[in-house]
Order: structure tokens, then sequence, then C-alpha cells
């Protein structure tokens, strides 16, 4: 969440609970709705790697808000993640872990394994279907997130079928 | 009460002498109102199983019994008479009457149903509504897309309500957006009742099933329920994974 708070406060400076509801408003129900304290948290951090700082603004009848602002140093780092790849996401090798090792112990046979994932990345497809439903159509970079997660799964069901062609 | 049932149902392909079996002995019931989806890698029968169940293929051996009436024993004639009463069918082909517009492809099978024309009009402005098509409505077949004409055989196989909805591959030519209306309008057939079983590879479609069958190598090795998961934590409301 570290960059993800920086490209914020890049734009404006902000306080906590601006950047938490800034996150949520761009991407909508698809984003997992961080905790103020975890943005409390990483904010801690940052500053204290020197890429924000903190002013205290003073308010009336209210204690003093923290407001957070990009340093030349966090700028830098903003402009690394912006400029480096990003790595691609890697084959979901837990499952593939289990798939190849669990039968050779003589605890699960390798059908069972993949119909109960086959049966878990759907009801996964059901849950996206829904949340696309739910979501402001309007809102483009929620469903594109959605559709790119879609994307992702349609991916994994495909290899979980070349797996049972082939090893099941 | 069950709309559709299978025993021991084969079909074995002749090439050139060498038997070539294609489903191999599928038990399959499904309920009315049920939404099954049979989904399995290229090759494990899936197509031949639906074709089989639509008539389009004569099974080699096993039962076929349609709305409580044993199918497969009748004459080609009968057994097309009462496809046609009892099933809609979107193939992957899309089978349209080329010399009728849009508008009279969808309402045809309501009017040979003896359904009023009235009412036929107004199912087929429904479905062309739901499925984005009405701008199309006066176009002949050979003027829309590919994407545009497995839409309207979806609109013509659920013209008449069908006690049977059989579909292969109905998402297989759409672009995502396509693909949204079709799996809307699928659930809303589904939730008024509609019995449906589709073969497809795409798993947005197929997430809509209560039942997913899966084949391979022409036989049955899963059928079950999609479970549903409780909304929250792990679920899909947390798309992006924070590090």
């Amino acid at each position: 969440m570290r960059l993800h708070l920086l490209a914020l406060l890049a734009k404006e400076p902000a306080h906590g609970y601006e950047l938490k509801q800034a996150l949520e408003q761009t991407f909508g129900s698809a984003y997992p709705s961080p905790n103020i304290g975890q943005i409390y948290v990483t904010l801690g951090r940052l500053e204290k790697d020197g890429l924000v700082r903190a002013v205290d603004v003073e308010q009336s009848n209210r204690p003093n808000k923290k407001v957070y602002y990009l340093t030349g140093k966090g700028r830098d780092a903003l402009t690394d993640w912006v400029d480096e790849p990003t790595e691609g996401p890697r084959v979901r090798d837990e499952f593939f872990m289990k798939l190849v090792l669990a039968p050779l112990t003589g605890i699960a046979d390798r059908m069972a394994l993949i119909n109960r994932q086959r049966r878990h990345y759907l009801a996964l497809m059901r849950d996206l279907n829904e949340l696309a439903e739910r979501t402001d159509q309007g809102n483009q970079v929620a469903l594109l997130l959605i559709e790119g997660a879609m994307l992702h799964l349609q991916a994994d069901l495909d290899w979980l079928e070349r797996c049972q062609e082939d090893l099941a | 009460m069950t709309v559709l049932r299978t025993v021991n149902l084969v079909k074995i392909y002749q090439n050139k002498h060498v038997p070539v079996p294609a489903v191999r002995g599928v038990d399959l019931l499904v309920d009315e109102g049920e939404f099954v989806a049979v989904m399995g890698p290229s090759g494990s029968g899936k197509s031949t199983l639906l074709h089989m169940l639509g008539g389009l293929d004569i099974r080699t051996s096993g039962e076929i019994w349609l709305d409580g009436q044993r199918a497969d024993t009748l004459s080609e004639s009968a057994w097309a008479l009462l496809r046609r009463k009892k099933i809609g069918f979107v193939f992957q082909f899309f089978n349209l009457v080329a010399s009728m517009t849009v508008a009279d492809n969808v309402e045809l099978p309501a009017l040979l149903a003896g359904v009023s024309s009235k009412e036929a009009r107004a199912r087929r402005e429904y479905l062309l509504d739901a499925l984005s098509l009405t701008e199309r409505a006066d176009a002949a077949p050979a003027q829309l897309s590919g994407g545009e004409q497995q839409r309207v055989a979806l609109a013509r196989a659920l013209a008449n309500k069908p006690a049977l909805l059989l579909a292969d591959e109905p998402t297989g030519n759409l672009d995502s957006r396509n693909t949204r209306d079709v799996l809307r309008l699928l659930s809303e057939v589904h939730r008024d009742g509609q019995t449906i079983v589709l073969v497809t590879h795409d798993a947005r479609v197929a997430s809509l099933a209560d039942r997913v069958v899966s084949l391979l190598d022409g036989q049955i090795v899963d059928d079950g329920r999609i479970a549903r998961r409780r909304p929250g934590r792990g679920g899909a409301g947390e798309v992006i994974d924070l590090r």
C-alpha cells in the first residue's frame, strides 16, 4: 500500500482519512477497504523513511490533525515505481504443489483435488459476477479491476483442465 | 420434477471401421428449474452429449427421457415434434433463417407453437432489448456480426419459454460487454424458472449455474453444486491483493 499512498499524496497533501476515502472512491467495492489504523501505520513508516513529512494543522474544537505531504525522496521512490516494469502474476503454485505432492503421500487423489479446486474457482467467479453487478456501472476503474480478476480466474480454470487431462 | 434424464448414454463414432467412443455411459438427471453447466476439455464429449439431448446426433445406446417421455426410441418425425415443443437450442452455428428479419426469426418459434402474435411480439421485444439488439430488429441475419447472430439465436431459443434450454458455448463469439448481457438474461430467465443445460468453457457463464458437470474422456468425473460462499473476508470484495 506504500506506493499507492505516495501516488495519492503526489496529487495533493492529505490526512489519513482522506487517503482512505480516495482509495475507496477510486477502486470501489473491489478494494479491500483498508482500515484507518493500517493507513496510519503505513504513513508512519513512510515518514520514518523520509518519503513523506507530516505537519500538524490546528483545528478549532478538535485535536490537531496531521497532514502528510510528499518529500523529494518520496517523489523519487514514486518515479522509480512508475518507471520499472511490474512483476507479472506467478502461477498459483500452492495448489500445484499440493496437486503434485499430496498424492505421493497417499492422503489425496488428484482427481478429487482438481474437482474441489474447480468448484472453488467457480464459487469465486460467482462472487466476482455479483460484485460486478453491485458496482457502480460508471466506475470504469473498479469494473476493469474485476474483469482482470475474472480473466485470471479463467486462466486458472483452463490450466486446471490441462492438469486434469495430463495428471489425473 | 425431472425435465431431463439420461441412462447410460453412449455415443460411438465409426472412423473407418475404428470405433471412437465420444460419450461413455452418462447418467444425468436435471430437475425443473435447474441450471446445469457442462464443462470439460475439448474432445471430452460435451458437444456430442448436448447434440444427442437435442436430437441432432443419434445415440449409440442408452436412454434419453424428456419431460417424462422416452425420446430416443421415437420416430424421427415424432422426436422432431417433441423437440419443437419442449426444447430451445442455441448451436455453435446459428441456423437463423436468412430470408427473415431478426424480429421474425425470434418470433417464429412462438408463433409455430400457437402463441398469439401480440404475445410473441412482446416476448421478442423483451428478449431483443435484454440482449441490446432492439436496433437490429429489422436487419437480415447476413447483415449481423457473428456475436449479434449468436445473441439472436439465444433470443430465438428462449422465445417459446421452452421446458429445456440447451446451449452450446453461448458466449463463444462475444466480447465482454455482450457477454454481460447474455449473463444477465440467463440469470433472469433462470430466476423465472427456466431449465437450462449448457456447455461452456466460459467460467463466468458456468458460475451462474446451480450445478457443474465435468466431463473427461466421455465420462462424468464430477457433478456437484457450486457452494455459496459467505460474503466478506477473503471474498471478491478484495480483488486487490495488498502487500
